[in-house]
């Protein structure tokens, strides 16, 4: 069954679409379970068997309409409590576009969840209710995705169906919050009134709120951009895996297999290794199976370099114009996301895009409670959810970038050695963490990054 | 309050990926880190269209060498005699490595027994793990996504199994940026599933794309089928047509296939992958829903096989 041009050509309208992952954050009460509903219903992802089961387990309980969290909750325990335990990812798709949505809880544990969820998204969408605008949690989700370096951060102003579809409502929720954001560091935040229960500006746009001019929730995740780090941003390779057939017809192959993290890659490229440093040139480059000029992130590839050089999982190539420094010392800011505490003298592993060393935690200079916000200069250990800075000391050096300048390969992992478990997310970077470490703002409730 | 996406996309426009090869290359990367970090990693195929096409994936991730795994395949004994064939054809063709774990033999050695229902699906779990602690894998990629089903929604890229192949949703690693950690303790082993993020429209869509060959009975077919509990079930040995249960020729397809005592097909004359694309993208229906009885046992029997290890 082989696939003929013409074939081909008549997918055009489905294939070309492009993917956006975005994530969501929400306070328990503010409907983020009715919003998630909503864009999976309105766009007609949800299908009629799905309904039917969410129809019957709402009928069974009692319940007079049907209970579109139901189609969220997929675990046994989540349907017995009511709650989200953790993060699920949702699939839906429009002529213009595919979507994966990590759908984070909102609750107790939400700070490892939103980090998870805003880890990989292109775009965070901040909910908060009308009634009570910014409030400490909408400054949470807001510093998260801050930190997290989210590109897009969208501010849903729910229940505007309970505030008289107002706008003055919507404008003084949207002032405040933007002007927190740009002191977080986001330049960009786009404001959407709506009301997720009845429809208003999620879909279609709303008929109550003639003042607002701009895109529904859904026009805006169609057309926000995806993929921006690739354009300008200085090249990176990870080096996955070596490709040596060693078979009659390939001898002498010798590929570099991996994903291209950051920027784009030309043939004649002049490169270098790290962490050895060597420098060679790109002689071929190879996107699953075609010989390419030019490839960029984050295609998967295969690079072919002149020489013979000492190269394996673990290295790092990038252009020779522009290398990252290679440390020992990796200050950072952590997201601790295990149980158990992380403690300084802790021997840990460090996960850096390809590449696993052994590390010590060297210090913990301050911790930062998203809870209320406040700036900890003596934590002594970092516990769960907590968000603090490190100084870690690795047994080899890594070419470790800044995680402001590239949020592949300025991210690693902090794994506890005795059984695999993941402690903390890092992201690296002496500004990041020293902007962080800065007086308390002015009204003694926000900080800076 | 609005964005200036207008002028940005026209920038950054030129360097995004199309959905399928961002997933495409996805996949491929979680190919790739497996192979680097695993002593024996293994993929379990049955010669369904997700595994075929976690095959091809893993083909195109190590050209121009081979694929540095071996295959696994849980025989139900109640399979499409014609998948079974491509499957063999397959294997042949690229020179693979195939386990059979066969169900059959766990009923003849006293080790399984059968359901009174004749479904075999569950009871693929027992021959699956004992397979995996036996030959001793440490990865076994699965074709899983997590579109299927919900509780398969909550699974990670890189799924922790204990010593058991227990999954226990409440323990899941968060799954941070790319880096996968597949860190386990012997006897432990690391369930990976590359097309989480893949929709049945995608995993179709790829199909057409990259030409990709599938068992003929994914394409509409005449076939002898009888009506129980709403779904069409085939004519076999298994157990099926009982004396209350009438065949009738009728115009078919399958949406999955799988063990043929809870495998349903669905009406269609869809002849051709244009003509599969089409039905599905319009389906008001979803591919579990329409085809599988096993998953209708309980509200949540998918959760319930996966905590006891199945895939």
């Amino acid at each position: 069954m082989t696939s003929t041009t013409e074939q081909v050509a008549g997918l055009d309208d489905l294939a070309a679409t492009t993917l956006l992952r975005f994530a969501t954050a929400g306070s328990v009460d503010d409907g983020k379970s009715t919003l998630v509903g909503r864009l999976l219903h309105d766009s007609k992802s949800v299908l009629t068997d799905q309904m039917e089961a969410v129809e019957a387990v709402s009928a069974q309980r009692g319940q007079d309409a049907p209970d579109l969290a139901l189609l969220t909750d997929g675990l046994r325990a989540e349907r017995e409590q009511g709650i989200t335990i953790d993060v699920a990812y949702r699939y839906f798709a429009t002529a213009r576009r595919r979507f994966i949505l990590a759908d984070t809880p909102g609750h107790v544990q939400y700070t490892r969840n939103m980090v998870t969820g805003a880890s990989t998204a292109d775009l965070a969408v901040v909910l908060v209710d009308a009634r009570n605008g910014v409030i400490e949690q909408t400054r949470r989700h807001a510093a998260v995705a801050a930190l997290l370096r989210v590109p897009h951060v969208v501010l849903a102003v729910n229940k505007m169906d309970l505030v008289g579809y107002q706008e003055s409502v919507f404008a003084a929720i949207a002032e405040e919050f933007t002007a927190y954001a740009a002191r977080l560091g986001v330049s960009e935040v786009t404001a959407i009134p709506i009301s997720a229960l009845a429809g208003d500006n999620v879909v279609e746009p709303s008929a109550h709120m003639d003042w607002y001019g701009g895109p529904t929730v859904l026009e805006h995740l169609e057309n926000v951009p995806v993929s921006h780090e690739a354009a300008g941003s200085p090249a990176r390779f990870p080096v996955q895996y070596v490709i040596r057939p060693q078979t009659p017809e390939h001898p002498d192959y010798r590929g570099y297999a991996g994903q291209i993290a950051v920027g784009s890659f030309h043939v004649h490229q002049e490169v270098t290794v790290q962490p050895s440093g060597r420098t060679t040139t790109v002689t071929g480059i190879e996107r699953l199976g075609e010989d390419v000029d030019v490839a960029w992130a984050p295609q998967s590839v295969t690079l072919h370099l002149a020489g013979h050089l000492d190269v394996s999982r673990g290295d790092l190539i990038a252009p020779t114009a522009c290398v990252p420094a290679v440390t020992q010392d990796i200050a950072a800011t952590v997201c601790h996301v295990a149980d158990r505490p992380l403690a300084p003298g802790a021997r840990v592993l460090v996960k850096h895009a390809t590449r696993t060393v052994k590390a010590i935690v060297r210090e913990i200079p301050s911790r930062l409670t998203l809870d209320d916000l406040s700036h900890d200069a003596a934590p002594g250990s970092l516990r769960a959810n907590d968000i603090g800075q490190v100084v870690i000391r690795t047994a080899e050096p890594l070419p470790i970038d800044d995680y402001a300048d590239s949020r592949r390969t300025g991210s690693f992992l902090i794994i506890d050695p005795a059984d695999g478990t993941t402690l903390a997310a890092g992201m690296a970077g002496h500004a990041f963490a020293e902007r962080a470490a800065e007086a308390p703002a002015e009204d003694g409730e926000g900080w800076d990054f | 309050m609005t964005s200036s996406t207008a002028v940005a996309e026209g920038v950054a426009g030129a360097w995004a990926l199309s959905h399928l090869d961002a997933l495409e290359s996805e996949a491929v990367h979680i190919f790739r880190e497996v192979a680097g970090e695993f002593e024996k990693p293994v993929i379990l195929f049955s010669g369904g269209k997700d595994s075929i096409v976690m095959l091809h994936l893993a083909l195109k991730a190590f050209a121009p060498a081979p694929v540095p795994f071996t295959l696994l395949h849980v025989d139900t004994g109640h399979n499409f005699p014609e998948v079974l064939e491509y499957r063999d054809r397959t294997v042949a063709r690229h020179g693979l490595r195939l386990h059979v774990a066969s169900v059959q033999d766990y009923i003849d050695a006293g080790k399984l027994r059968e359901r009174p229902d004749g479904t075999r699906n569950p009871l693929q779990t027992v021959p699956l793990t004992e397979a995996i602690q036996q030959l001793k894998f440490d990865a076994v990629f699965g074709g899983g996504r997590r579109d299927e089903e919900k509780a398969r929604a909550k699974e990670r890229v890189f799924s922790l199994r204990d010593e058991f192949s227990q999954w226990d949703p409440r323990r899941q690693r968060p799954e941070l940026w790319q880096l996968y950690n597949g860190r386990h303790a012997p006897g432990e082993h690391v369930r990976v599933f590359p097309l989480s993020n893949w929709t049945e429209l995608d995993v179709w869509q790829y199909i057409a794309r990259e030409g990709i060959e599938l068992p003929e009975i994914y394409f509409a077919h005449q076939r002898e089928v009888f009506q129980r509990n709403g779904m069409w079930l085939t004519a076999g040995e298994w157990g099926g047509p009982k004396e209350n249960e009438t065949p009738e020729t009728r115009l078919i397809r399958y949406r999955t296939v799988g063990d043929m005592s809870c495998t349903g097909a669905v009406d269609s004359d869809a002849t051709t992958l244009d003509a599969v694309i089409a039905e599905i993208a319009v389906s008001r229906l979803t591919e579990r829903g329409a085809t599988r009885a096993d998953d209708k046992m309980s509200e949540a029997a998918m959760e319930d096989r996966k905590r006891e290890g199945y895939f």
